[in-house]
């Protein structure tokens, strides 16, 4: 890749070292290009997605925060596609925080690709038919004889020009007000194995994550928070802390008590200790034991109506067979492997931040806030994420440095522990699901009723919970209960504990009726054909009426998410002391049309471990008030020779371009739990899987 | 407060610190040499995973004043050859995803060529073990291991 042109590194340097005073200035109004001197170098910036300059180097923005998911890579081949551009000629510009010019720049919900499908084939095309116009008019030929590739203009008498000669003409003609997009059967870019952009700064240790950055005259803090949430401060005393060598203050900050210090190392040992007394609040005496019992009780009456469809109780009284389950799911964590942590730079005119964070926009609007500045006084600068998830949609970790900033007046860098991390996380919420449902007398499901009770947000508790298939008489009610635990999305959110709940259960009920859980899973897709292709496809990749060895159970699931369909099939077997092996999980998956296979069977893999850490490691428990659970000892995740065999199969489709981060997800505990039972007929009921469980007694 | 000599990628560093200060922040936070990472700071994880005379440490329990006298090996340092067959065989595969434990994957899997320059799987399980990566890149660090160590010394070389 060209390295002429701004990468996220230089960027770094040019706003450090240029100031915040420039680097706002970027931003006045009616500004139509971020950058800096754009007229004088002759660069051609016909929208805020891209930049040609006349060495013919070209910058494609990317909004997104890459977080390993590859958007680094795959936005800029959408513009780079409709372009017509030497790939080898772009690098990458990562986007700051700013509304009126991109648009939303969260990063979630698989929504990177999807979400800026068009706009960034019009930006590209739009720039390609300028270009074209440019050479037209230097020839004084009509633009119908030329025609784009590769980086130049061709004329059909065989002269061409590259996009660097062109882009000064280019940059003096109108937009256009539309363009024609190329046709996906005549992409030659898109569909590639294409090289992440950023793997090789990962592989030399260049790469800038949040806690990389370096602000002259920065300082580094850590601070002590509440064990309980919610909880307060009453009083503290930082004196010997503050005789600690490399620290440089003790300051209150709201609900927490940040130790200032020389080094990361020296704050964290400043809160060692720091005596604080906390008021511990209403939570103080709250286990996960009672939030269980809370739920448990609530289920015992009818919820609010989610979704329904016919009548449910009448089908039941009609039903010749019912099957009643609860279904357990618990708090979990992001575990991200780069800690929460932020860089705050707070003067009394204005603040810059630098952040890993999924959601600049909220951490801005969040530094507006505290701060008391309009927006456009607030800069958020995007760094690298180590790990996202979902944990970094929220702005607790950029309110940190901003409040300590202020509080010091000077730049900050603040990290938490890993402790900090994994006691103060906004959680998968842990629900009590009460499944039913309801056969007639050929075995056809005629009824299912899902109640669920669960903490604070209904989206996140009661998402995905609508089944695929088509049961005439369907009820999700839910109870809402407050518990005072932060509650967030994780990584297919809704879906991620709720697709286990449903292809369990509908497992359950193909069990019931004596049937094949492909044949009954296939015979009730009617209405969802998208998904019933996946399934069969799935199946057929994994030979699912082959017989299998003894002992080795199989087991299906399918879920639609995030814009995508995702098949898995696992093969499972369990030995006599309970342990239980992966031998492999096939996956078929349907996003739409493809971008960089490479990265989408990353993101499939990786899926996948992430939700295997959830079924078979550890869960977040709470006792008086506080997380049990601190590092990677007792909140663990799938080691590297705990990793199956994964086998990815993408689906010729000609659907509508879905997601890739998530949809993997929710397929592989109902996968993993129907193998179980096939191998073994225990059924699954409560995650994650103990010890023990697997047992035969 | 002490006055340390380190020996980093072959150079000599002169460092005023608390001996005490693990080596990890000696890196990042006193010489600004951030490719070693933060992640658990118990041990656990081997993102901070450096070289010690050749062999890994994790760096986030490893007191300044135990490496004086060690050859200490960085990322940075490793990747001063960018012929290096380790690194390159982890840009072919290209491994990483968020990215943020990778160099100490690296660092650990450099270590393990070096003991056992054609590692079986199970020697590659029994050393990558204990290195935890969120985003599951765990099958193409396999692929990068093996295919690294098809093709000759990854260390010894820009470190040492």
């Amino acid at each position: 890749m060209s390295t002429s042109t701004l990468s996220r590194r230089t960027f770094i340097k040019v706003a450090s070292a240029a100031g915040g005073g420039l680097v706002l200035s970027f931003y006045l109004p009616g500004k139509e290009s971020m950058f800096a001197g754009t007229s004088k170098d002759e660069a051609f910036a016909p929208n805020a997605w891209l930049r040609i300059s006349g060495d013919g180097a070209i910058t494609i923005t990317v909004a997104r925060s890459e977080m390993g998911q590859g958007v680094w890579t795959s936005l800029p081949m959408i513009v780079a596609e409709e372009l017509e551009a030497d790939w080898n000629a772009v690098s990458i510009y990562q986007a700051d925080a700013h509304p009126s010019l991109y648009g939303s720049q969260s990063t979630g919900g698989s929504f990177s690709v999807r979400g800026s499908w068009m706009n960034l084939r019009n930006a590209g095309a739009t720039a390609r038919e300028m270009l074209i116009s440019a050479a037209a008019q230097k020839w004084n030929v009509a633009r119908t004889a030329c025609k784009a590739k590769n980086g130049f203009v061709h004329h059909s008498t065989g002269k061409k020009l590259s996009y660097g000669e062109l882009s000064a003409i280019a940059a003096t003609l109108p937009i256009p007000h539309s363009v024609k997009l190329k046709d996906e059967s005549a992409f030659s870019l898109l569909g590639k194995r294409i090289p992440k952009l950023d793997t090789p700064d990962k592989v030399y240790g260049k790469a800038v994550f949040g806690m990389d950055v370096r602000v002259p005259g920065m300082v580094f803090a850590s601070i002590e928070k509440c064990p309980v949430f919610g909880g307060k401060v009453v009083s503290f005393d930082g004196t010997k802390t503050k005789a600690l060598p490399g620290v440089v203050d003790v300051v209150q900050v709201d609900d927490g008590i940040a130790v200032v210090a020389t080094s990361t190392w020296a704050a964290f040992r400043g809160r060692e200790e720091l005596s604080v007394s906390w008021d511990e609040g209403k939570w103080a005496n709250q286990s996960s034991r009672d939030i269980r019992e809370l739920f448990r009780e609530s289920v015992k009456s009818k919820g609010n109506t989610e979704n329904y469809a016919g009548d449910v109780d009448s089908a039941f009284t009609n039903a010749v067979t019912t099957l009643e389950a609860v279904y357990e799911a618990p708090f979990v964590a992001h575990q991200t492997m780069e800690p929460m942590n932020c860089i705050a730079d707070v003067r009394p005119d204005r603040c810059e931040i630098w952040a890993p964070t999924q959601n600049p926009q909220a951490g801005q609007n969040e530094a507006s806030r505290i701060l008391g500045l309009p927006i456009d006084r607030v800069m958020v600068h995007v760094t690298l994420l180590g790990g996202g998830f979902g944990r970094r949609l929220n702005s607790d970790f950029i309110a940190d440095a901003v409040k300590v900033s202020k509080a010091i007046g000077k730049p900050v860098s603040v990290v938490w522990t890993r402790e900090d991390d994994t006691q103060h996380d906004w959680y998968r919420p842990m629900t009590y699901n009460v499944l039913r449902g309801g056969l007639d007398k050929n075995g056809v499901p005629v009824a299912w009723h899902h109640r669920v009770a669960g903490p604070s947000s209904r989206g996140l508790v009661v998402g995905g919970s609508t089944p695929p298939y088509a049961i005439p008489n369907f009820l999700v009610d839910s109870h809402i209960k407050d518990t005072g635990v932060p509650i967030g999305a994780w990584r297919s959110v809704g879906p991620s504990q709720n697709g286990w709940i449903v292809e369990s259960f509908i497992d359950e009920l193909a069990h019931t009726a004596g049937k094949d859980p492909l044949e009954f899973r296939r015979g009730l897709l009617t209405k969802s054909p998208r998904l019933k292709r996946t399934l069969e496809f799935a199946a057929e990749k994994a030979e699912w009426n082959k017989s299998l060895p003894k002992g080795v159970g199989r087991g299906i699931a399918c879920v639609e998410s995030f814009g995508s369909t995702c098949a898995q099939v696992a093969e499972v077997s369990v030995d006599r002391d309970g342990s239980l092996t992966i031998h492999r999980i096939v996956v078929a998956v349907d996003c739409g049309p493809v971008v960089n296979p490479d990265t989408i069977e990353a993101q499939i893999e990786g899926g996948i471990a992430f939700a295997l850490s959830a079924l078979l490691k550890d869960e977040i428990t709470i006792e008086k008030g506080r997380v049990q659970q601190g590092s990677y000892d007792d909140y663990r995740m799938i080691r590297f020779d705990e990793m199956p065999k994964v086998e990815v199969h993408l689906v010729q489709s000609s659907e509508p371009i879905g997601g890739i981060g998530e949809p993997s997800v929710p397929p592989v505990a109902p996968a993993v739990c129907n193998a179980i039972f096939a191998a073994t007929g225990i059924r699954i009921w409560r995650l994650p899987i103990r010890q023990g469980d697997l047992k035969k007694t | 407060m002490a006055s340390l000599k380190l020996s980093i990628n072959g150079k000599s560093r002169s460092v005023e610190v608390n001996p005490e200060m693990p080596l990890l922040w000696v890196l990042r936070d006193v010489l600004g040499m951030t490719g070693t990472k933060f992640s658990c700071g118990r041990g656990l994880c081997g993102s901070c995973t450096v070289l010690l005379d050749g062999e890994a440490a994790r760096s986030c329990v490893t007191a300044a004043e135990y490496a004086e006298g060690k050859k200490i090996t960085t990322i940075e340092g490793l990747a001063e050859n960018k012929k290096n067959p380790l690194l390159k065989a982890w840009i072919a595969e290209d491994v990483p995803q968020c990215g943020y434990c990778q160099p100490g994957q690296i660092m650990t899997a450099a270590a393990l060529l070096q003991l056992n320059p054609r590692p079986a799987d199970a020697d590659i399980d029994a050393a990558m073990a204990m290195s935890p990566c969120r985003c599951g890149t765990y099958p193409r660090i396999r692929k990068a291991i093996k295919r690294a160590s098809q093709a000759g010394p990854t260390v010894g070389q820009g470190g040492e």
